[in-house]
């Protein structure tokens, strides 16, 4: 099954997710349809239990829907087996999580070669090294290749997640509250980071709770009791480069999250 | 490609934990050092018993006095003095296949010469003995069929007495005194160090028996036993019986009832003997193995400990495109580098320990190839029986579940 658009990344038809915890069903996602754009940069936002993380979840290929399509890059993955899909995530999708999930003791060089090494593309020691330095340099973090995130802060072990899940030149960037562990100086870096990504052509769809956050991207779909209520473009958006200004302007006890007028 | 990027993760994962892996691969080093080290041990010990079964000499037959079958009254062999010298004569005499025969006695006693004393065993003996033990003389000549005939005091003694009584002396055409009876000594024996069961074989003064029954034991006409030797190993068994006849019929002993001697081959002893040794081995080795199979439960929990500790990791790898078969691939290739690396140090320790202990207990060691090859079989199936449960477990995570596990 093939979609016809070839300018649509990801497609939703009336995807429903439920769970059966004993007798009782829980709807976590009661029939969401929603078309995202190659280049678009959307954020997922809704309070807790508003079905967000299990959209995101499908949008994943983390978990299957119980009922509905979805279309990655115009494929129905919704009826893959779990080797399937994770052949689909290997190929197609990058990850960014809250907490970096970097493998511990282990050189940002190699987290970020991780992909690969479960990809079906035989590469050598040395092509391996070379296209994990060029992510790298993509994300600011030229030279660092050695370091182990103990030895990082928090702004560059996000930065070498955004590296791993890079190298595979993903369909989507699927970010799942990307700045929720950072000070706001080091979120406004890394969202500086999507941007760019952004305009290079890179989908992202970013799950987020802070307003100001969800300002960084193109659009803004709010999630509650598992439906879609609110899909809209964002019309004051926030430009990394600017507020990463703002702020140096400010003297550091004053600096206030930014918060839309 | 999968398979060798797959095994570069493990070996990753195990060189993170190096003090980790190391305690764990010590179970199993200790499990195939001892199976390495009491399976050498236990075959020494057998190819030495077999050792000295074959220094009794070839195709012998020995007869004791008393029997273990006598109903009523058990007097064990050697026990109740029913065979003669006559006896002795009658084998050498009526049975054709046997070609050496020596009588013997035993007894301790306290020997001196000069200042020195020393308690030793003394063996009563034919001048055949020597033949037929195929005990060589290191020194002199052994005493001849004439001293026996005439009960001269003559003697040859082992090493061991010898350098307890006459340091380094030369000892040959010496006196030692047995009970106050000078005895010259004629030759010294070749060494056999320890018997199988850790008698100095060295500590030993051999003499006529005609000597020692008259002078030694102060009388008496029976003997202890009587060895034989027969042409060949096919005549071992009609000499056998030939002797049980001939001696139940000197002995008037009735068809019905027990002999009063005992009359052993030299295979049965030694088969006897070998099924001790082997029943050792086997014990042995069992010890050897639980102890393998308790290194493999350490690797089995340590497995376990490292699925749960790293379900973030595993989640991450799933997310990015992990099959779960590669996650279980990880795993077993972690607990068989483990429990593989553990065998191959295992064998090396196994071989030191058996060839240490056989140095303190002078005993051979025979470290057999074929042990080692199962050593380290059996260490990497115990890597891949122990380590499948925990791979398969980590393999079957959900990755939603592990990514958020804290």
């Amino acid at each position: 099954m093939v979609d016809s658009s070839a300018a649509v990344a990801v497609r939703l038809e009336d995807v429903q997710k439920t769970y059966r915890t004993g007798e009782v069903d829980v709807h976590a996602v009661r029939g969401v349809s929603l078309e995202i754009a190659r280049g678009e940069f959307v954020a997922l936002m809704g309070s807790s239990g508003s079905g967000k993380s299990t959209l995101m979840n499908i949008l994943g290929c983390l978990d299957r829907p119980t009922s509905g399509r979805y279309f990655l890059d115009g494929d129905d993955v919704s009826g893959l087996s779990r080797d399937e899909l994770a052949d689909v995530r290997n190929r197609k999708l990058g990850f960014v999580f809250q907490n970096f999930n970097l493998l511990t003791r282990t050189s940002a060089l190699e987290n970020v070669e991780l992909p690969l090494l479960y990809g079906t593309v035989r590469l050598s020691n040395a092509q391996l090294r070379d296209k994990a330095e060029r992510v790298l340099e993509a994300v600011g973090l030229q030279g660092r290749g050695d370091h182990h995130p103990s030895q990082l802060s928090g702004g560059q072990q996000q930065r070498v997640a955004v590296a791993r899940a890079l190298i595979n030149d993903p369909e989507v960037l699927l970010a799942d509250e990307p700045t929720g562990n950072l000070d706001s100086r080091t979120s406004v870096e890394v969202m500086g980071i999507f941007q760019d990504l952004n305009a290079k052509g890179i989908t992202i769809i970013m799950v987020t709770h802070e307003p100001d956050i969800a300002s960084y991207a193109r659009r803004n779909v709010v999630m509650r009791d598992g439906r879609i209520v609110s899909d809209r473009a964002v019309t004051r958006r926030f430009h990394a480069t600017e507020e990463l200004e703002k702020l140096n302007e400010l003297p550091p006890d004053v600096v206030e999250p930014t918060v839309q007028p | 490609m999968r398979i060798a990027s797959t095994f570069k993760i493990a070996l990753r994962a195990l060189r993170r934990n190096k003090l980790r892996s190391a305690l764990t691969a010590l179970g199993i080093i200790i499990g195939v050092g001892a199976v390495i080290a009491m399976v050498s041990i236990g075959n020494g010990a057998k190819a030495q018993v077999e050792a000295q079964i074959a220094g009794l000499g070839e195709n012998v037959i020995l007869i004791f006095s008393g029997s273990t079958t006598s109903s009523g009254i058990r007097t064990g062999w050697g026990g109740a003095g029913t065979l003669k010298i006559e006896d002795a004569e009658a084998i050498r005499r009526e049975i054709p296949a046997v070609t050496l025969v020596s009588e013997e006695v035993v007894s301790n006693a306290q020997v001196a010469a000069g200042n020195q004393n020393w308690f030793t065993r003394i063996y009563g003996e034919s001048a055949d003995y020597f033949d037929l033990r195929q005990w060589a003389l290191a020194d002199g000549a052994p005493f001849t069929s004439q001293d026996v005939r005439s009960a001269n005091k003559v003697c040859v003694i082992g090493r061991t007495t010898a350098t307890q009584i006459f340091g380094s002396e030369d000892v040959v055409g010496q006196v030692l005194r047995v009970k106050n009876v000078p005895f010259q000594i004629t030759g010294v024996l070749t060494p056999k160090g320890l018997s199988s069961q850790g008698t100095d074989q060295d500590d030993i003064v051999i003499m006529p028996y005609t000597s020692a029954m008259k002078r030694v034991l102060g009388g008496g006409t029976t003997l202890r036993n009587i060895n034989a030797q027969v042409a060949g190993r096919h005549d071992l068994a009609p000499a056998q019986q030939q002797i049980i006849e001939l001696l139940r019929q000197r002995h008037n002993i009735r068809a019905g009832r027990d002999d009063d001697f005992t009359v052993r081959t030299q295979e049965e002893i030694a088969a006897t003997a070998t099924a001790t040794t082997e029943t050792m081995t086997a014990l042995l080795a069992g010890v050897a193995v639980i102890s393998l199979v308790v290194g493999g439960i350490g690797i089995m929990n340590i497995m376990l400990v490292s699925v749960t500790e790293r379900t973030r990791e595993i989640g991450t790898r799933m997310a990015v495109g992990a099959h779960g078969r590669d996650i279980l691939t990880q795993f077993l290739i972690e607990a068989i580098s483990l429990s593989a690396v553990g065998g191959i140090i295992g064998i090396i320790t196994g071989i030191i320990a058996a060839k240490t202990i056989a140095a303190m207990k002078n005993w051979p060691s025979l470290i057999s190839p074929a042990s080692i090859i199962v050593a380290f079989l059996v260490s990497t199936a115990v890597g891949v029986f122990f380590g499948f449960y925990p791979a398969r477990k980590a393999a079957q995570l959900d990755p939603i579940d592990a990514l958020r596990y804290e």
